[in-house]
Parts: structure tokens; C-alpha cells; sequence
């Protein structure tokens, strides 16, 4: 059996962050296996410009900001494995995993970062009606064809979800020569970022359709059209409000779900509201040794975010593996209070603690002019001002560990408006 | 000269010409879709019902009990998953325990096997998420689930490997009566046949009616359906009926071979035959009637919905026979629920018809009654997987994340007889895109080995139909 | 006085700008809502002279992959967005590539070349 004291499953930016990090916190004898034929992962295909702002300070593109890591990796001389899929991971941190060369091999692990990134969600978990013809894409599936692969998958296109894929597709085919007539939000907002609306959709004079639906997809072959309604405020479709829209092509960006079956298998808990392992400070699951960082472990918009997640990750892997690390500790729980989807992480172990701890957080809906409110079991110990809050952007909470002690439940509410 | 042209390539078009292929016969099946078992095989229940709801002394009720007893060999002989897991009707109402102590004394009739009337206790001890109020049930150990296509596909490798030929995008257009036997028009071909098998699913009157007088109309009868993940598989241990009523013949709920829950379908006449629409409505109906059965279907886990075409005939029976005014044609029609547990016995019924009219057949001494399933890697022990990538790299490489499926498993589905020449052909053979992702991940992959085994442009490969290519062209 | 509402896209966090015409001040405008100094520029240059950078593919030939990543590597005018897409869309070149190599120099004139945003061998 090989035998590595780090192995990492993914080696797209999440894992390439934290083995790096574990790398340079003094663990020596580390592993990441990736499924995919390159480094990378998503940032290979994501080719728009964007990423880095707050880690380089520059606007780099997915494929240059992976680059950067995937040289400083080998640079390191960092082992990894491409074309590996990971099969199974034993409590005992035994990875089964297999490829053409090694064909099936086990891994004793001392530590094991998970880091296996999402999927997007599909047409079949949404149930649009109609038939089932060609011409229907998971916008991230579209990306990777168009950018990697270089095929063109429709020439007049309707887009469903104004997630970030689906705003950044839209510009991508009208650059490419398609015809977009528009992207669908259910609610009414757009989903992806205030930035990727603007250049991506007004930009190109492309129709934001705030408040519809795709109701039914028609077409034999490939897509011929698809019914489109206007949705109420609690997003149902408004009976009477169907139009029909002639296209070749519907792209879905409707949601991205965290890839952790390796994860139930393994008997990890996971949290209702991420989709994501239930995690403490150090990014560590509730299997002591396991952790996990970046899309596995709750979906993010910005990659920069991923990385720093990532590195701490990394970290707390190597000073487990140093037997630096403190379990059993006093430890506190995070709680999503009112107008709060989600807090990650879940645990706070505050004796693992030196400085600050930072949280990430998502709002339920939108808010301008609002506070974050932070109680410890109901005594406020911290509040700030936030201008402008939407569920699609992840707010970065930063709290000094020592406000967190002799406590046991951090609450996390939004305060819209002046008063509290 | 062909001897028999079989048209259509479903499940019975598929057990006719495997018969078929045990004499010394020239057979070929014309199949008017791109790929086989693409018409009503593709999407229905998966059960092997055990014969009780059939009207008794019909063809039904005679056909399902003979062919549900052939299925454990069949599908032995042809390595195809089948399970034996028994069915339970559930009654809530002392007027749905008559209708099922109906049910029973029919199956009595019906001759089949092993049928009981169990209480609410037994049946909870078997079936613990099925809904408190329910008061027992009919139970059929015999009832079983099978994987359609798989079957139909397995049974056309075989055909083909005992010297059955296979026509695909061959839709009969015309069919001309010769002085002895036929000639049959399709857009491509003109083939000479003494006999034909008519088994075109919701088309088989139309085919019927190219030689004969019209004797009967196939209505579609389209029927809806839920298939949830895995995880949501063991919510039931047995193909669970709600009881038939007068209103309504409710909805089942049962595992797949593969482990999945299917819950459907409902049933509604529709005109266009292609039509395989789903509907909100529809599929609302069928989600709100299963939870009479459980009110723990996680539809939350929904991997795809999904509608299907029953061949319903307006004589209400199975029609298998002799044209009167067509010698040498056989219409096999009707063919809906329980079609494919009579499907076997389907098979033999043909093959004596076609003695009766032919006199006897002259064995093929050549055929081979067996026919070995794909491997599917992750069934296979720890040592096995080693050996198979040692022979074979390709295994080693998992191009299907969900449900862990190989290079190697696809590169075999495409060269084998009737092998897959498209997306959705390569998904029914081995499944990559039928887990949670519904091909997120894979589908770039499986085009690519798709147009490097077939020597083909990406821009060729289709999903399904001649054109429903995935790439419409290359960017640049 | 001419006003104007946007959204800042030099970063994720997308404050909403108001951009006012503003003679007194030294730029020609005044603007409120940004948390830094890029987000000011980004109001009057959105104003006066807007610029993208672009991103897309360019074939490559005897890659791992058929296509290769582009950018320019400065911003350059938002019309002439399409103008910039023709030459891109004509352009190939030969693995293996470096990130960073120029592949087309000085595109359309606009000071800006076409470099390539990964390795390719």
C-alpha cells in the first residue's frame, strides 16, 4: 500500500491551495489525485477574466490564476495523479482510487483534504416539462465544450438561472456568434454577481428577464422552443403569462450542488443548508484527520475566497499530521440566525485559535442599508454596516477569537433598516 | 429473400427474432429509430407482473403467466438483471379488500403462483414506509423487475450472433404483397420477405393496414414517471400497486434493477404516437397519488421524469396472429402492460405461428443460446479489477463519476452486435448519464470515445435521432 | 445636472456608483457610492471612454486541446469588442504555447496585444 501523510481529492484550485499550503507549513510527503487529465479543475474552462483581485491584486483569467498555482505546485515538487478517480475513503483514511497506469491502488493517509469541488444541477431535478431533445445544457457543460473543446453547441440560445455560468455563457455565445434572447431569473434579482450583469448582459444589450420561468421545452430532435411565463413573487408561474420563444438551444445555470458522495459514504455529516461537510475552524470534518475546503464544502462566487479557505485547510491538515492539533477542546457551535442561509464553519474550537477567525456567510434574501449582527448565546458582541447584501454573494465575517470565548452558540442575524 | 423481415426493434421484436434465430432462417428486423428498444421498451415500469389483473382465458392473462415463469432462464441465458422481488396491491378500504380479494380469485384462475392476501402487519414488517393507514395487500412473490432495454438489447446480441440482421433509421414506408410473400419499402431499401412480423409498438396498425383491411386501431397511451437517486431506492422492497378502482388505476412505486425508485405512471390517450411529452400536470398528479402509497418519497432526490407510449388496442386483448386477408403477415400488436412479462412467451407463441403456416423449421445447429453482459467494473472483486486493467488500461479510467463507469465498459457497448452508436445509446447500454449529473461531467467524455471508436467528426455524434447532433459545429 | 447609477465591475464586491457631471471638479465628475479609488476611476472612465478587456479562444494546432485561451492584456475600447472577436476568431497558432506569449501584437491598433492565458503543450 502507498503511504502519504496529506492526500488530497481534487487538484482543482481548492486542492492545489491547501496542498501547497500544507507544503510550506512543513509536511513533505503529499499526494493530490485529480480525475480530470489536467490541474485546475473548473478555472480551466472559466477563460474570462476576473479571478485574483484580492489574493494578486490583478485581474487574472481561470486558466492563468490555476497557472499560478499549478507551477508553484510542481515547482514545489508536489506529487499528484491525473486521469485518478478516487473509488472510496475508509474512516481509517485508506483511499481506494484507480487509473490506466497504477490501475486500482490503496492510500494509507495520515490526513486527507477533500476538496472534490460541485455539480451543477440539471434539468431532471427541476422537472421542466416537454420532451427530451438535444440542445439542452448545463451552462457549465456548454462552457467546457465552447471553450475547451471548441465546439459550438446553438445558434439561437435561451438561458435559465442568472447564476454566474449563466451570465458569462451568455456574453461567451454572442462573442461566439450565437443569439441570445435572453436569461431568466425566477425571482427578482439576478443570481450571479452585480459586475457579470452589467458586462456580461448589458454590455450586449442581452435581455435580463427578472421574474420567469422556462414552464416547457418543445422540439423533436433537437430544442425548437420553450414556454416561458412570468413567475409571482413567491416564484410560481402566473397562469395566463405563457409565451413562446422559437430558440435551438436552453442553457441551465439553476444551481450547483456539492459533490460529496465520497464524503456520506465515509459517514461525514453534512450540513442541510450547504450541501457541504459540517466543519470547525480548521476546515476539519466530524472524521478527525478529514477536512475540507473550497465547493465540496459550501458553493462560493469569488475563487480568491476558495484559496485563502483552502490554505487554512491546508494548514490545520499539516499541523495535524504534526500533531499540533488540539482536539476535544471547549468548543462553540455557529448558528444561521434570522435572514442567514448558512455559517461556515459550523464548530469553533477556540484553543486551536490564535488570531482572528474568519466566517463565511450567506443572506437568505436581499438587504440595503443593513447590519450583521454577531451574538454570543444572546449578548451581541459585534456588528457591522453592510450597504448592500444579496443571497448570491458570499459575505466574509471576520471576528477576534476572543470575543468567542465562554460562550457556546454564535448567532449570525441580519438587521435590515436603522433600528435594531 | 428474407425468409422473415421483423419490424421493430422492441422488446418483442427482439425476443421474435432471438426465437427466430434458433432455425435456419434469413431474418431482419427494420428498426425506424436510430437505435433498438427506443420506442415504448424504452420507457415503462421495468415489472414482470405475475398475471392476476389479466382478464382471465385472454391472450394476457395467458402470455404474462407463461412468460413470467420463462424470465429467470432468460435472462440467465442472457446475463440481463432480474430480480424476483414480489408485488404487493395495497388496499386502504374495505371496498378496495374486495376489489382485492377480486384480484386474487382472478389469479387463481390465471394460475398463478404462490398469491396471498396479507394483513396490515405482514405487510408492514415488509413494507415499513408504506402510509399507517393501509389494511393489507395482495401479495404476488412472483412479480419481478427486469431492465427493459437492457433485455432488448441483450436479446438483439444475440439474435444478431446466431444471424439475425439489424436495419436501423429503416421506418416501412410501403409494403407490396408479392406472388409468394412481400416486398417491404423503406427510404433507403426494398426488401424482399415471405413472412412479415409486424411488432410496431404504436404503430402497428398503421403497418397492419399497408397489406390488410383494417382490423383494429392502436390508441397511445401515455404514461408518466418519476426516477429518484439512489439514496431513495430502498423506500420500498417490492413493486408497490396502489389498488385499482374505478377512477383510477393508481400509481406504483417500486426499486429498479439498478437500485433507483421509480414512481408512475399515469395514463392518459393522447393522438400524436411520438408524442412523449411530460406535463407539469401530469407529473403533479402522479407525485401527489404516489404518497397514498408513502408519504416518504423524497422527491427532493428526482433525478429525471420522463413519459412513455403504451400500444393500447381498442380489442382491449393482446392481437398475435395471421393476418386473414394477408398470408405470411403476423401482427403482434396491442402489446401494452403486461407486454413485456409476456415477452418471452410472445416469442415462442410467433415462432409456432410461423411453423403452423411454413411447416417445421429446420434447426440452426449454429445457435448459441448465451450471450454475456457487459463487465461492469465496479461489480467486480478487488483482484478482478486489478486483472481487467491489466489487460485492459481502459478500465482504469472512470469516464461516468456518478455511477463509476469505465472506458473500457463503453468501448465494449459500442463494438458489440447492435452496439451503441449514440449518446443515449451508449447511456442505455452501460449508463453513464443516468446518476445525479445527468451527464454533466461525462457527456464531453462519452462523445469523444464515441467519435474515436466509430472513426467519426464530434460534430457527428448525436444524442438520439439522425439529427440531434450535441456539437453543431466548431467554434472559429 | 446629468446623473448616472451603475454598478461597479472593477470587483466582485459591485458597489453601486452615482456618477455625477460635475464642472467644479477636477475630473469633470463627482462620484459617491465605491469603497476605493479604482471604483472612482472605473465611474468617469465608464462615463467618458469605456473599456473591456476581451477573453476567447484562439485554434491551436498540436495542443492537448484544440483551442487556447486569449485575453488582451489591456483593457480596450468596448466597441470595437466585435472588431477585436474577427481577428481572434482568424487567428492560429502552433503548440506548445507559454502563458503569456503574445499572439497578437498590438491588436487593432488599441496598444493592447492578444496574449495567451495558458500553457499549452
Amino acid at each position: 500500500m502507498l503511504s502519504y501523510d496529506i492526500v488530497v481529492i481534487g487538484g482543482g484550485p481548492a486542492g492545489l491551495a491547501a496542498a501547497i499550503e500544507a507544503k510550506k507549513n512543513g509536511v513533505n510527503n503529499i499526494l493530490v489525485i485529480e480525475r480530470d487529465r489536467e490541474l485546475g479543475g473548473i478555472l480551466q474552462q472559466c477563460i474570462h477574466n476576473g479571478f485574483g483581485l484580492h489574493i494578486f491584486k490583478e485581474e487574472l483569467t481561470g486558466p492563468e490564476y490555476a497557472e499560478r498555482f499549478i507551477k508553484e505546485l510542481c515547482e514545489m515538487g508536489i506529487e499528484f495523479k491525473l486521469d485518478t478517480m478516487v473509488l472510496d475513503i475508509t474512516k481509517d483514511k485508506i483511499v481506494t482510487a484507480i487509473n490506466t497506469v497504477d490501475g486500482l491502488i490503496n492510500i494509507q493517509a495520515k490526513a486527507i483534504i477533500l476538496a472534490m469541488g460541485c455539480r451543477e444541477r440539471t434539468r431532471g431535478a427541476l422537472s421542466i416539462a416537454g420532451t427530451r431533445p438535444v440542445g439542452i445544457y448545463n451552462a457549465g457543460l456548454a462552457q467546457r465544450l465552447i471553450n475547451m473543446e471548441g465546439y459550438m453547441v446553438g445558434k439561437k440560445v435561451i438561458i435559465l438561472g442568472s447564476g454566474d455560468i449563466g451570465l458569462i455563457m451568455a456574453r461567451r455565445l454572442v462573442l461566439e456568434g450565437a443569439e441570445v434572447i435572453g436569461v431568466l431569473a425566477r425571482g427578482s434579482y439576478a443570481a450571479g454577481l452585480g459586475r457579470n450583469v452589467v458586462q456580461c448582459l448589458e454590455d450586449y444589450n442581452i435581455p435580463l428577464m427578472l421574474r420567469h420561468n422556462i414552464v416547457k421545452i418543445n422540439g423533436k430532435d433537437r430544442v425548437e422552443s420553450v414556454v416561458v411565463v412570468k413567475t409571482d413573487e413567491n416564484k410560481n408561474p402566473i397562469p395566463g403569462t405563457e409565451e413562446i420563444y422559437e430558440c435551438d438551444t436552453v442553457l441551465l445555470s439553476v444551481g450547483l450542488i456539492p459533490e460529496n458522495e465520497l464524503s456520506a459514504n465515509l459517514g461525514i455529516r453534512l450540513d442541510r443548508n450547504t450541501g457541504g461537510p459540517i466543519v470547525n475552524e480548521s476546515m476539519e470534518t466530524n472524521t478527525e484527520g478529514i477536512f475540507a475546503c473550497g465547493n465540496v464544502l459550501h458553493v462560493h462566487d469569488v475563487v480568491d475566497y476558495v484559496t485563502q479557505e483552502s490554505q487554512r485547510a491546508g494548514r490545520a491538515a499539516a499541523r495535524y499530521v504534526k500533531n499540533e492539533f488540539v482536539t476535544n477542546s471547549e468548543y462553540i457551535k455557529t448558528k444561521p440566525g434570522n435572514g442567514v442561509k448558512y455559517i461556515v464553519p459550523q464548530i469553533v474550537q477556540i484553543d486551536n485559535l490564535k488570531g482572528p477567525i474568519e466566517f463565511f456567510m450567506r443572506v437568505r434574501d436581499v438587504y440595503n442599508d443593513s447590519r450583521i449582527i454577531v451574538k454570543l448565546d444572546d449578548i451581541k458582541i459585534r456588528e457591522l454596516k453592510r450597504q448592500h447584501m444579496i443571497p448570491s454573494e458570499m459575505e466574509r465575517l471576520v471576528i477576534d477569537s476572543r470575543l468567542l470565548k465562554e460562550g457556546s452558540i454564535m448567532t449570525v442575524e441580519i438587521c435590515s433598516g436603522g433600528e435594531l | 429473400m428474407y425468409d422473415v423481415v421483423i419490424i421493430g426493434a422492441g422488446i418483442t421484436g427482439g425476443f421474435i427474432a432471438r426465437e427466430l434465430s434458433r432455425y435456419g432462417l434469413n431474418v431482419i428486423i427494420l428498426e425506424k429509430d436510430n437505435d433498438i428498444a427506443n420506442g415504448t421498451t424504452k420507457a415503462n415500469s421495468a415489472i414482470v407482473h405475475a398475471g392476476y389483473d389479466a382478464k382471465p382465458h385472454s391472450m394476457k392473462a395467458k402470455l404474462n403467466v407463461e412468460g413470467n415463469k420463462m424470465f429467470d432462464y432468460i435472462c440467465e441465458e442472457l446475463d440481463v438483471p432480474f430480480k424476483r422481488i414480489g408485488s404487493h396491491v395495497i388496499a386502504f378500504s374495505n371496498e378496495e379488500m374486495v376489489i382485492i380479494n377480486e384480484l386474487y380469485e382472478k389469479g387463481i384462475i390465471n394460475k398463478v403462483p404462490g398469491l396471498r392476501i396479507i394483513d396490515k402487519v405482514e405487510l408492514l414488517q415488509k413494507e415499513p414506509n408504506i402510509n399507517e393507514n393501509v389494511l393489507g395487500a395482495l401479495y404476488a412473490p412472483t412479480a419481478g423487475i427486469v431492465g427493459p432495454w437492457e433485455l432488448a438489447i441483450a436479446l438483439m446480441e444475440n439474435a444478431m450472433e446466431n444471424g439475425v440482421e439489424l436495419m436501423l433509421n429503416s421506418e416501412v414506408i410501403n409494403i407490396d404483397k408479392l406472388e409468394s410473400g412481400y416486398k417491404v419499402y423503406t427510404k433507403d431499401n426494398e426488401i424482399k420477405t415471405r413472412y412479415i412480423v409486424n411488432c410496431a409498438g404504436v404503430h402497428a396498425d398503421e403497418i397492419h393496414n399497408m397489406v390488410a383491411a383494417p382490423k383494429f386501431t392502436i390508441t397511445p397511451r401515455r404514461g408518466q414517471y418519476f426516477l429518484l437517486d439512489k439514496k431513495a431506492g430502498n423506500i420500498v422492497n417490492t413493486v408497490v400497486f396502489q389498488c385499482p378502482t374505478k377512477i383510477s388505476k393508481g400509481v406504483v412505486v417500486l426499486p429498479t434493477v439498478h437500485g433507483n425508485l421509480l414512481v408512475g405512471p399515469d395514463a392518459e390517450d393522447i393522438e400524436d404516437k411520438r408524442n412523449t411529452e411530460t406535463s407539469d400536470e401530469r407529473l403533479n398528479y402522479v407525485k401527489s397519488a404516489s404518497m397514498r402509497t408513502s408519504n416518504k418519497i423524497p422527491f427532493n432526490k428526482v433525478i429525471t421524469s420522463f413519459a412513455g407510449s403504451r400500444a393500447s388496442s381498442d380489442t382491449g386483448d393482446f392481437i398475435i396472429k395471421e393476418a386473414e386477408d394477408a398470408k405470411g403477415f403476423i401482427d403482434v400488436a396491442g402489446i401494452e402492460s403486461p407486454g413485456l412479462s409476456a415477452s418471452p412467451a410472445i416469442g415462442k407463441y410467433v415462432v409456432e405461428l410461423i411453423k403452423e403456416i411454413h411447416g417445421n423449421l429446420k434447426e440452426n445447429s449454429k445457435f448459441n443460446s448465451t450471450r454475456k453482459r457487459i463487465i461492469h467494473f465496479m461489480e467486480l472483486s478487488e483482484e478482478e479489477k486489478h486483472e481487467i486493467i491489466k489487460r485492459d488500461p481502459r478500465y482504469g479510467r472512470i469516464i461516468c463519476r456518478c455511477e463509476n463507469i469505465t472506458e473500457g465498459e463503453i468501448v465494449d457497448a459500442i463494438h458489440r452486435n447492435a452496439g451503441a452508436r449514440t449518446v443515449d445509446g451508449v447511456k442505455r447500454r452501460v449508463r453513464p448519464g443516468s446518476g445525479r449529473c445527468q451527464g454533466g461531467f461525462c457527456q464531453p467524455r462519452v462523445i469523444e470515445i464515441l467519435a474515436r471508436e466509430l472513426n467519426k467528426d464530434i460534430t457527428e455524434i448525436v444524442k438520439d435521432g439522425l439529427n440531434s447532433n450535441i456539437a453543431i459545429g466548431k467554434t472559429k | 445636472m446629468e446623473k448616472k447609477e451603475m454598478v461597479c465591475i472593477v470587483c466582485p464586491i459591485g458597489c453601486h456608483l452615482e456618477i455625477i457631471v460635475d464642472a467644479k471638479s477636477e475630473t469633470g465628475y463627482t462620484v459617491s457610492g465605491s469603497q476605493c479609488d479604482r471604483g472612482k476611476t472605473y465611474g468617469i472612465k465608464e462615463l467618458s471612454n469605456p473599456t473591456r478587456l476581451v477573453t476567447s479562444t484562439v485554434k491551436i494546432i498540436g495542443g492537448n486541446l484544440p483551442r487556447l485561451p486569449v485575453r488582451t492584456d489591456k483593457e480596450i475600447p468596448k466597441d470595437k469588442i466585435f472588431e477585436c472577436m474577427k481577428i481572434i476568431n482568424v487567428s492560429e497558432i502552433q503548440a506548445p504555447v507559454e502563458m503569456g506569449q503574445i499572439i497578437v501584437e498590438n491588436i487593432l491598433g488599441t496598444n493592447s496585444n492578444l496574449v495567451a492565458s495558458r500553457s499549452l503543450h
